[in-house]
């Protein structure tokens, strides 16, 4: 297994120790933890309502959370604030894609660039030397991001015209563009047809092989088992097991919280 | 585009340019007022070129934005009218010749004031979006107004609603642009007006602007700002700092307020409460709106026909109300027809004059065939 392979003296990328969330009266999360080593796909899944999301939203820095313990590459880093998540270095695509839909393919992408990136406004109006060196380079690399995902002919296209599949992979290159430590994918096969999971599945069967680290949030068990190294499996907000999708599949808290209590009795 | 046709455009470029700037010699003849028209037009623009980086790049509607206009009038009329100096004895100790502050000195100081009080007005605003942004700087613009129109009890800054009067024309290397200019060329003498001397001033103001908006448009400033108008938690999401783009859009966007209204108050050597009320926030936003949202011509084009319509309305009224016996009143009579214009805008061209063209190209209007593997898509 590639899972086996990588573990070898690899860092771990994200290691998330007792997070927990409330909102009023019920308890989102409690106490899950979650760490995912570098150059590996992680899944999580669970049935709906399960916390998947909110999870998601608490390493993202959307939800601040109640209690836990966070790291980044093995840094620790405070998810107070959406922004200063993808600074720290976790870049995530939106489960209803959320492009800048007027504005073109490229565009989208330097924007991505943003965060690497330093010049101001007086670079900007004077365009001194550094600024066009760095403007070259943020459309450099999007051009290429762009050729990565495979829409490179849609660079000056707006991003509202591309294609359900396209525009995925756009948001998918967008993230790219931040240099993420962890490219975090909320349910990116949500509402794509047959040829388009395929499409999708190479894609981070691509990303990974180049060496970067995926957290995939999914709702289809086939892809996810088909495609990540490690399963964590949440219900009711808590952790119920963990593992390769082997092990996972078999177990019997996880065919309990998808089948119902009576099927394995 | 063909060698051929960019230098077409040159060409043509070349030649507005110089039919700007030798435009107010023919029109002096004719009478100076429409130099001042034209003038004042600019100043205009000068004005909608600002509040569009507010609301057209980074999407936050201002319907306040004449307070920094005030702002900047108001700094300049204090620093070089006498009224500081009658009021405060200390002051006239301390400048015994008032203080005249050059126009390398105005500018600059105009729009850091501007920004600041756009810093100022933007901290606790940003958290709102849309209509109740709209809404609180509406408010900001009035409390500015109110406060110039009350700042005379117990000490007397801003004189009130009678103004402050007998402010410095713009000086430049102590050439002062208050006064006619005498040159004599080879076939003869030519006298050339104060407001003509300002229109160029204003022109050279309009077109530094111009350049500042089209490189912040295209910078990772302006792209910035372009994703928090279009998605605001997507932009986050790659790592904007949503708050400080804004804040810096309303400190770039006053910067030009500001100046545009130091150029009004030393053009007019006069300034009041009254030149800054709502009426004038609602026309620049209209300006920008009518013109084009976020698109450089459209705005320019806004902001002309907005300033130049109510003052040629205002020839034709006064001839349509002699010839009515007095029964229609001008001001009324202008009021309509301009009202009566922007409706005929906005349901003619509802996107504006000169909107942004389609920005970039469309894959849905080329058909599935154009896809590639991309499993074909969904509309």
């Amino acid at each position: 297994m590639s899972a086996a392979a990588s573990t070898g003296g690899s860092a771990v990328v994200l290691a998330v120790r007792g997070a927990g969330k409330r909102f009023g009266g019920l308890q989102a999360l409690s106490g899950v933890d979650l760490s995912i080593e570098r150059g590996q796909v992680a899944g999580l899944i669970g049935p709906n309502g399960a916390g998947k999301t909110t999870f998601f939203n608490v390493i993202t820095g959307l939800y601040p959370p109640d209690s836990g313990t966070f790291e980044l590459a093995g840094q620790p880093y405070k998810p107070s604030a959406v922004h200063e998540v993808a600074r720290a270095g976790i870049a995530r695509t939106f489960q209803n894609i959320r492009l800048f839909p007027d504005m073109t393919a490229l565009e989208n992408v330097m924007v991505g660039r943003h965060v690497r990136t330093a010049s101001g406004l007086w670079g900007a109006v004077l365009r001194t030397p550094a600024f066009r060196r760095e403007e070259a380079d943020i459309a450099e690399r999007a051009r290429e991001l762009l050729r990565y995902v495979g829409i490179e002919r849609y660079a000056d296209y707006r991003a509202r015209t591309l294609s359900y599949g396209d525009q995925r992979r756009l948001e998918i290159a967008r993230a790219l563009a931040t240099d993420p430590q962890l490219l975090a994918l909320d349910e990116p096969a949500a509402g794509m047809n047959a040829t388009e999971k395929v499409v999708l599945r190479d894609l981070i069967r691509r990303i990974r092989s180049d060496g970067r680290t995926v957290l995939l949030i999914e709702h289809d068990v086939k892809l996810v088992m088909g495609l990540c190294d490690t399963v964590t499996v949440l219900d009711y907000g808590k952790v119920i097991a963990q593992g390769t999708p082997a092990q996972v599949q078999r177990h019997p808290q996880v065919i309990e919280a998808y089948l119902g209590a009576g099927h394995h009795a | 585009m063909t060698l051929k046709s960019s230098r077409m455009q040159l060409l043509a470029f070349a030649v507005a340019a110089v039919a700007l700037v030798v435009l107010p010699l023919f029109v002096q003849p004719i009478g100076s007022g429409w130099v001042r028209i034209m003038a004042t037009a600019l100043l205009y623009v000068l004005l909608a070129l600002g509040l569009n980086i507010v609301v057209g790049y980074a999407g936050l509607l201002d319907l306040g934005f004449v307070a920094f206009y005030a702002v900047g009038a108001y700094m300049v009329a204090l620093l070089t009218s006498p009224h500081l100096a009658e009021q405060f004895t200390w002051f006239a100790q301390h400048f015994p010749q008032g203080v005249h502050t050059p126009i390398w000195v105005v500018i600059p100081l105009a729009a850091l004031l501007a920004a600041l009080a756009g810093v100022l007005l933007g901290t606790p605003v940003l958290k709102l979006r849309g209509d109740y942004l709209a809404i609180v700087t509406l408010g900001f613009g009035e409390i500015i107004r109110v406060f110039m129109n009350n700042l005379e009890h117990p000490i007397n800054i801003t004189n009130g609603p009678r103004g402050l009067d007998r402010i410095d024309p713009v000086s430049v290397f102590g050439f002062s642009l208050g006064r006619p200019l005498d040159v004599s060329l080879p076939w003869g003498e030519l006298r050339i007006a104060s407001v003509t001397m300002y229109y160029w001033l204003f022109l050279l103001l309009v077109v530094v602007s111009v350049v500042i908006c089209r490189r912040l448009e295209d910078s990772r400033i302006g792209r910035a700002w372009m994703a928090i108008r279009e998605d605001e938690m997507a932009a986050r999401a790659m790592g904007i700092h949503t708050r400080n783009m804004k804040l810096l859009a309303f400190g770039m966007g006053a910067t030009f307020g500001g100046v545009s209204g130091a150029m009004f108050a030393s053009f007019q050597g006069f300034v009041s409460p009254e030149s800054f009320s709502l009426m004038e926030s609602v026309m620049i936003v209209a300006m920008v709106v009518l013109g084009g949202l976020g698109h450089l011509p459209g705005v320019i084009v806004g902001a002309l026909m907005l300033a130049a319509l109510p003052e040629v309305l205002r020839y034709v009224a006064g001839d349509i109300q002699s010839m009515t016996g007095g029964r229609i009143d001008a001001a009324i009579l202008r009021q309509l027809l301009i009202a009566l214009a922007m409706i005929v805008i906005m349901l003619l061209r509802p996107r504006g004059l000169w909107p942004t063209p389609e920005h970039g190209r469309s894959a849905m209007a080329e058909g599935p065939e154009g896809l590639p593997g991309s499993g074909g898509g969904r509309a």
